[in-house]
């Protein structure tokens, strides 16, 4: 092979691997779906009130994989509904929660997660009512989870009413039949990122629910990030 | 001339000194140390540990291991070390290495030793499964357990793995469940570890304990806490997305403790126990005649209400 040729296959060589590169570090590390900060303007640990939104959907309008069920997050300043499932809040602080449930029902895999923990006072309001748990294996009241392990929090979340009812069909939900979830936690005194997830397996088109939006950040499961 | 090469090799055999003796006295000092250091030094410290009479039985499996292979080891480092001294290249020795056959003594010792040492950790790999003190070394044995403990009907804890969490039933205490792991010490424990969603690995790795939990499985593991204090549970089979996360910790407390534990949690959670289906060693949760029904009786077909099936389509 003559010098050119050599100098030619090298460099395409390089470029070929720099791309793959470029592609794993943007499509891995850079990409992703965004962070919802709550904790601009809060000083942590002073035990200030901050009010995270939430909302679950039956489906989403807004990605690749619009039959996915989804979670969007409220941006606190524009009230804008954004599709990710990472929020950051301050360390030491009580964090008023409220999830609109648009999402029909599905039973838990294990009933015992149908128990409110880790709430202030063990409790979930649903529609202002107060709920200590929800036995999804005996009707139609259980669309997803809202679930913390590390703080040991776990939240089910009502469905509409009227099973029977059309649900919101485009993402993210305005109107439509729901159910409003409100609840209340202190977050640790100590910088940290903990998951969440869904503990309804509402992955369909996924070998027993399990895959898909159950797997996938931005969907049925994510990070609150807590900072000080 | 030839018989003067012949006479000058012969000269220079009887010269040479034995090495196989040397290299016996080098490593004999080294491997007896070694042994020495790795039992009564190292030994006590080495994993999991001492708070079962599993992980104590591990660790001891451990220690002879150690021992059995440290003369080994040593005796490589010590002719590799010797090698690169004593029949080293030196100047102006150009000429090939003399050619080796065949030498009976050290086959038949090398054959020999290997085969007592493998016969031995085989007997003594078996023996330590066996024993009734160990009862399975910790090990999940399957839905029908060979070896058993003994000294009385063991505790019963139940372990159910989920994405990503891990929670407790206790059928002789009322059957509650729980994400606290509690277990009393002196006393058999048996854990029966399944999932309700794909294969998770129950290992509380202070306790020497491991066991597969695999779907519509009950995998029988056994110990006997033999020191109180907290030990960490992970998962040990790749599950998911946060299988990394899917940590907790475990204790074990005096058994008046573990029973006025026992007593407390039950009371506390019998609420949520009357929604549980009833204690069984495995689970289908994808037959819920109650969901059916309540979904029939409110018309809704399809899937939602339901459990998406095993075999939902689409997969990538």
């Amino acid at each position: 092979m003559s010098l050119p040729a050599r100098v030619v296959t090298l460099l395409v060589a390089f470029l070929a691997v720099a791309a793959g590169a470029a592609f794993i570090v943007e499509h891995y590390f850079l990409g992703g779906p965004p962070t919802v900060d709550y904790s601009a303007g809060v000083t942590a640990d002073t035990g200030a009130t901050v009010h995270v939104v939430l909302q679950e959907d039956p489906q989403n309008t807004v990605s690749t994989h619009p039959d996915w069920v989804s979670y969007f997050i409220q941006n606190p300043t524009t009230h804008a509904w954004i599709h990710t499932t990472l929020f950051k809040v301050p360390a030491g602080s009580k964090i008023d929660m409220t999830i609109y449930g648009y999402d029909g029902c599905t039973p838990l895999r294990n009933p015992y997660f149908g128990r409110v923990t880790g709430t202030i006072g063990g409790v979930e309001y649903v529609d202002g009512k107060p709920v200590k748990s929800l036995n999804s294996w005996s009707g139609c009241n259980v669309g997803h989870t809202f679930s913390i392990p590390g703080i040991n929090l776990n939240v089910p979340m009502a469905t509409p009413s009227n099973p029977n009812a059309n649900l919101c069909s485009t993402s993210p939900c305005t109107s439509g039949p729901h159910k409003t979830v409100t609840f209340s936690f202190m977050t640790p005194r100590t910088n940290g990122t903990y998951f969440w997830q869904c503990r309804v397996p509402c992955g369909g088109g996924f070998i027993d629910g399990f895959g898909g939006p159950m797997q996938t950040i931005g969907f049925m499961t994510g990070n609150m990030e807590v900072v000080s | 001339m030839a018989a003067s090469v012949a006479d000058d090799a012969q000269g220079s055999a009887s010269a040479e000194p034995n090495h196989g003796l040397r290299i016996f006295l080098i490593w004999l000092p080294i491997a007896v140390a070694a042994d020495l250091l790795l039992y009564f030094v190292y030994g006590p410290h080495m994993p999991p540990g001492q708070m079962t009479n599993s992980a104590a039985s591990q660790q001891f499996d451990i220690k002879v291991m150690s021992v059995l292979a440290a003369p080994v080891v040593a005796f490589v480092l010590v002719g590799i070390g010797y090698s690169l001294i004593v029949w080293r290249h030196r100047e102006g020795d150009d000429d090939d290495g003399p050619p080796i056959f065949g030498h009976a003594r050290i086959q038949a010792t090398w054959i020999t030793v290997t085969a007592v040492i493998v016969l031995f950790l085989a007997s003594f790999g078996t023996y330590e499964l066996a024993w009734p003190g160990f009862a399975g070394a910790g090990a999940g044995e399957g839905p029908a357990p060979i070896w058993t403990p003994k000294g009385g009907a063991p505790i019963q804890v139940q372990v159910i793995g989920q994405q990503w969490r891990w929670t407790y039933r206790y059928p002789q205490f009322g059957g509650f469940e729980t994400t606290a792991l509690e277990i009393p010490a002196n006393v058999p424990v048996q854990f029966n570890v399944t999932s309700l969603d794909v294969i998770h690995s129950f290992w509380a790795y202070q306790l020497g304990v491991k066991a597969d939990a695999n779907p519509g499985v009950n995998n029988v593991a056994y110990t006997t806490a033999k020191q109180l204090g907290k030990f960490v549970v992970r998962c040990d089979e790749l599950c998911g997305l946060w299988h990394g996360a899917m940590v907790n910790y475990g204790e074990v407390v005096t058994l008046s403790a573990f029973k006025a534990w026992a007593a407390k949690t039950n009371v506390q959670l019998a609420a949520i126990t009357k929604d549980l289906p009833p204690y069984s060693t495995v689970y289908d949760p994808t037959v819920i005649p109650q969901i059916n029904k309540a979904m029939v009786k409110a018309g809704i077909a399809g899937a939602n209400g339901y459990y998406y099936p095993p075999n939902d389509p689409v997969q990538p």
